[in-house]
């Protein structure tokens, strides 16, 4: 019960017809009195929100329109309906008074029920055109929304996408929006029908009777105060429900991550003592803020019965005294059946539309994220490019106070290989980062072709380098597409002999449907060795002048490891290369070696060079090559 | 609950109403005989079209779904490639898709209630002119027509309910599938009901033609292992990604069983022990450090939990964390919060080093347990690790030939199968596999 998401709520508003409903009632939806997420600023939100409405004025106007009419038809009807209950009865009362020739006039009810049958079908209709346009409307706001987020997202640096998770980002573009659709859809156009019903119940109250009118709104402030103590004590619970709900997913994630740990520790005994501990505490909270919350609804029956059984004595007297027909009663005992339901109904679409305004002020937190930096408006373009990379007095970090590469120089010519080394995590991301212009450097330049990067059109920038790295990214769609993404408008030709560069070409030839088998979602149907020769494949279409390269540090195995091998080696000539290198000969053959340790570059030269300087390279050298000085260091 | 209340009062309210109804006045209890079928027959005739739309539709949102996922787990490699404008037709493409089956649902949904009560309301009219007619005859009260009345839509109003639930049982009982599905699943692995004791308690591993498959897994995962580990030894696994060496590591702690063979543990398989003495004799560091919420301290006597406050400490300093937990604010007292998020990789792998270490165990298991140090750090760790294990069984596993080279033993795993056992030099002249792993990590002369 804990989720308010509007697509578990059954659609369209219950009892809008004369009869009301039955002593079932409780809006199908949650329970009462849960605490509701709230927006921070309700007021701007919602105004922006219904910014995105503004187009359909028309149709919103005509959604008002018909929801008006097929309430104000509904609302009418049950006085007809009295008006032929009072002929029957006066019909018969005449005829056992024997009055001669006396009789239910039954043309006369005939012409009442053709009326009402012709105002509910009125009714009906306009019900229906209300929500038949109301999809519409509501269904295009929200694509309208989801197209802005997602241009939105690809505006974005990325910065924003390293600094939240993906099922954040997701679950605003997703559940959020969705959550905003179903308000739009279904309450929306129910608080209107709600609040035309409770005005106009009133007046044909009053039409009927003053006197009774008052006597039944007489109730209303005695259930309010019942709703109002109850709630503010279910709040509690929920609160409670919720919290212990938390930490009960808590515990119950972490034993699952855990789980190898908890057995081979021989925890489990405790840690599911500390569940049934947690679970016994979610359920008390649970059934007493059930149980407060379900009170509410007998509750209010036993005061809306009240009120019915004063309607019923009231009306019997004036009836007696022929102040009223008998019809009116009936017509009046239906019209506050109908009374208390929009109220109720009100406070619950008030809660929903709260949430789905906390919704839009997420969707609307995230479209108003801060962009990427514009390109110049002089923006360059390298035409043919060599492929010269120069650091100079480069300076950067991620977080504004802790410095990660201070006063950076390189000097990359044309074609050479940088093999960038240490530990793992060592800081390729950042290169990556830096080159790709994905995160602004905070001091100094990078040029390439002695153009400045940041004077570069992105898109071009982005075309003179290639990376292929460890962490595959492939798509669900064909192998072909796969490949093709390198540069778009590519012929089945090229496709095919970037295939056959990369190795790729036998592996894909052996698959049951070749270039036109389709990856699943997960990639999960080609190894992980085939999905790299398939990134090298793409890189070797799209082209670049320098590349990036991501050595594997694990055999994955040892025939596909040769080609993968292979492949690169065929990639990187004549290219400029940076090379995350795991293997001592890419090391060693390297014209410059960047030795990186949390994420700073703390050497730089050859191997000779930084062998003959004795500091982190050389210790880095001799235990990860060689196992040596460990030994003896232990020894 | 709501639902539960629902289930049980609408068939309930129906029934009575029925009864009532029919006591009243049975002949025009007619009316609701024919009202029942057209009410059924519409809500068939909606649930017929919207159903297979709302399938559809939560097929587009999936789609929608994995477009945005991608575009977000690719984000580096759509830019790199310049192909934004692709990925932004693809969702729009997605977006329009869903949103068009989304606005038919809605329209057919639309004529759901209207529907509804229309009906309701024209078997009202119907009862009103059917009932006068009675009571024109003399066979019925205008107080008992209104009574009626209210018993005809308290009928019609739990049929439309079940028809609801109708819709909606069904998705709850997708999930007491699933959750009886968990709750059948039955525990692989018990003790035996005849628990033996080893003679002499030292921390012998031995693998005696183990083979193993996961289940529903088409090739063994293990086949043919047989070797032994002894006290006072490093036995050290190596081979690529998916060769079986954590299955290997795994089996010895028991949590998979066997499919043929035995493991035996100072000469007892390890199926007529007791689970929680085996796993009692094992200190075991896995490949993804795990720590859980409590503090720095509660963590580490995670392994031993009357570990006294020097044994915690002692711990820690061989597993080189001591440096960083003293600077962490509240020392060993300091909170980890869910998941570890606020230690570094390197810190949690130490952590999860001193919880083994606490333990003070006969066999220690490190699964791939060095790759997130630095190289200093691991260094000394390694030294310091040498001393304290220096009685015990150790078993490596490892990606990096520096790593295993000065182990006493050297196990390579090929596709679940051993390669080759014996130490860096015997394995050289003897092992192809192994000189395959060893060129690719090592350069000539180092080899040599």
């Amino acid at each position: 019960m804990s989720e308010t998401r509007g697509n578990q709520r059954p659609a369209g508003g219950w009892g809008r017809g004369p009869m009301g409903r039955g002593p079932m009632g409780g809006g199908p939806g949650m329970a009462m009195g849960m605490p509701v997420q709230k927006a921070k600023n309700f007021k701007a939100t919602l105004s922006r929100l219904l910014g995105y409405l503004k187009p359909y004025k028309v149709q919103l106007l005509a959604v008002l329109i018909t929801a008006v009419l097929s309430t104000v038809f509904a609302i009418v009807s049950p006085k007809m309906m009295g008006n032929a209950t009072t002929l029957l009865f006066e019909g018969m009362m005449a005829k056992v008074k024997g009055v001669p020739g006396a009789g239910i006039d039954f043309d006369h009810i005939f012409r009442i029920l053709l009326v009402l049958g012709g105002l509910y079908i009125l009714s009906a209709s306009f019900g229906y055109l209300q929500q038949y346009i109301m999809a519409g409307v509501a269904q295009r706001t929200v694509y309208h929304l989801r197209k802005e987020v997602s241009d939105k997202l690809s505006r974005l640096p990325l910065k924003f996408f390293d600094s939240r998770t993906h099922g954040e980002i997701l679950s605003r573009v997703v559940n959020d929006v969705d959550n905003i659709s179903t308000t739009l859809q279904q309450s929306l156009t129910q608080l209107v029908t709600s609040v035309v019903t409770l005005v106009g119940v009133i007046v044909m109250m009053l039409t009927i009777s003053p006197l009774m009118t008052v006597m039944l709104l007489l109730t209303l402030p005695l259930s309010l105060v019942v709703i109002k103590a109850i709630a503010s004590r279910s709040q509690v619970y929920f609160m409670g429900q919720q919290k212990h709900l938390g930490e009960l997913n808590g515990h119950v994630e972490e034993m699952y991550t855990g789980h190898t740990i908890v057995k081979a520790f021989g925890h489990e005994d405790k840690s599911i003592a500390k569940f049934d501990d947690i679970n016994e505490k979610l359920y008390q909270s649970g059934w007493k803020a059930q149980f407060v919350s379900g009170i509410i609804m007998p509750l209010m029956f036993f005061i809306g019965n009240i009120g019915f059984v004063l309607i019923c004595v009231v009306g019997g007297v004036l009836v007696t005294k022929k102040a009223i027909q008998i019809g009116d009663v009936q017509a009046f005992i239906q019209y506050a059946r109908q009374f208390s339901q929009p109220i109720t109904q009100t406070a619950n679409i008030a809660n929903i539309i709260q949430s789905a305004i906390a919704s839009a002020e997420r969707v609307f937190e995230l479209l108003d994220e801060q962009e990427e930096v514009p390109e110049a408006a002089d923006a360059q373009v390298i035409a043919s490019p060599k492929g010269e990379v120069r650091f100079q007095n480069v300076r950067f970090s991620y977080k504004e106070d802790v410095a990660l590469i201070e006063n950076m120089n390189i000097d990359v010519k044309q074609g050479q290989t940088i093999a960038i080394v240490g530990p793992t995590g060592a800081g390729k991301t950042t290169l990556v980062n830096l080159l790709m212009r994905f995160y602004e450097i905070d001091g100094g330049t990078i040029t390439i072709d002695g153009v400045d990067i940041t004077r570069l059109e992105r898109g071009n920038l982005r075309s003179l380098l290639g990376m292929v790295l460890q962490d595959t990214w492939l798509f669900n769609g064909t192998i072909r597409d796969n490949i093709a993404y390198g540069r778009e408008g590519a012929s089945e030709e090229e496709i095919v002999s970037a295939a056959k560069a990369a190795h790729a070409d036998h592996f894909i030839r052996t698959l049951p449907d070749g270039y036109d088998t389709v990856l699943n979602e997960e990639a999960s149907n080609i190894s992980q060795g085939q999905k790299q020769l398939l990134t090298i494949a793409r890189a070797i279409l799209a082209d670049p002048a320098i590349l990036i390269l991501d050595e594997a540090t694990s055999s994955v195995d040892t025939r596909t490891e040769v080609y993968i091998q292979k492949a690169m080696s065929e990639l990187m000539k004549g290219r400029t290369s940076f090379v995350i290198a795991h293997r001592l000969s890419t090391i060693r053959d390297a014209d410059l070696i960047l030795v990186m340790n949390n994420g700073s570059v703390i050497e730089q030269g050859s191997h000779n060079e930084l062998l003959a300087k004795g500091g982190f390279y050389a210790d880095l050298y001799n235990s990860q090559f060689t196992g040596g000085s460990v030994r003896e260091e232990a020894v | 609950m709501m639902m539960l209340r629902m289930m049980v009062m609408a068939p309930l309210m129906c029934i009575g109403g029925i009864i009532m109804a029919v006591s009243k006045d049975a002949t025009l209890s007619l009316v609701l005989v024919v009202i029942i079928p057209v009410l059924a027959a519409a809500i068939f005739a909606v649930a017929r079209k919207g159903i297979p739309l709302f399938k559809a539709m939560q097929v587009k949102l999936d789609k929608l779904n994995l477009v945005l996922r991608e575009s977000l787990t690719g984000v580096r490699v759509i830019r790199s490639f310049n192909r934004i404008d692709h990925e932004k037709r693809r969702f729009d493409q997605a977006n329009l898709d869903l949103t068009d089956t989304a606005i038919k649902v809605n329209k057919i949904m639309a004529s759901m209630m209207p529907l509804m009560m229309l009906i309701l309301n024209f078997s009202t009219i119907a009862i009103i002119w059917f009932g006068g007619i009675r009571i024109n005859d003399g066979n019925m009260q205008v107080g008992d027509l209104m009574a009626f009345i209210q018993y005809a839509m308290q009928i019609l109003f739990s049929l439309i309910m079940v028809s609801m639930m109708f819709v909606m049982i069904p998705r709850a009982s997708a999930s007491t599938v699933r959750i009886n599905e968990v709750l059948d699943t039955e525990t692989a692995i018990g003790d035996a009901a005849n628990v033996r004791h080893a003679a002499e308690r030292r921390g012998h591993v031995e693998f005696r033609d183990v083979t193993f498959s996961y289940p529903g897994a088409e090739q063994p995962a293990l086949s043919g292992i047989t070797f032994s580990a002894h006290p006072g030894e490093v036995t050290a696994i190596i081979g690529g990604t998916g060769s079986g060496k954590s299955t290997l590591v795994s089996l010895v702690m028991r949590f998979y069983d066997v499919e043929r063979g035995s493991i035996l543990i100072d000469g007892v398989d390890v199926r007529d022990m007791r689970q929680q003495d085996l796993r009692a004799r094992i200190g075991y560091v896995p490949q993804k450090a795990v720590l859980f919420t409590g503090t720095v301290a509660d963590n580490i006597r995670y392994g031993k939990e009357d570990a006294s406050d020097e044994e915690v400490r002692h711990a820690a300093e061989i597993a080189q964390a001591s440096e960083f937990i003293l600077k962490m604010q509240d020392g060993f007292d300091s909170v980890i919060a869910q998941g570890g998020t606020n230690v570094s990789g390197g810190q949690k792998q130490r952590l999860s080093i001193a919880r083994a270490l606490v333990r003070k165990p006969q066999i220690y298991i490190f699964d791939d347990s060095f790759s997130a140090l630095d190289y200093k750090t691991d260094a000394k760790l390694r030294a310091a690790l040498r001393q304290e294990t220096v009685d015990s069984t150790v078993i490596i596993v490892a990606q990096r030939v520096s790593t295993v080279m000065d182990a006493d033993r050297i196990i390579v795993l090929d596709e679940g199968r051993i390669a080759g056992i014996g130490n860096h030099r015997e394995l050289m002249n003897t092992c192809e596999v192994y000189r395959e792993i060893v060129s690719s990590q090592l350069s000539e002369e180092e080899i040599a």
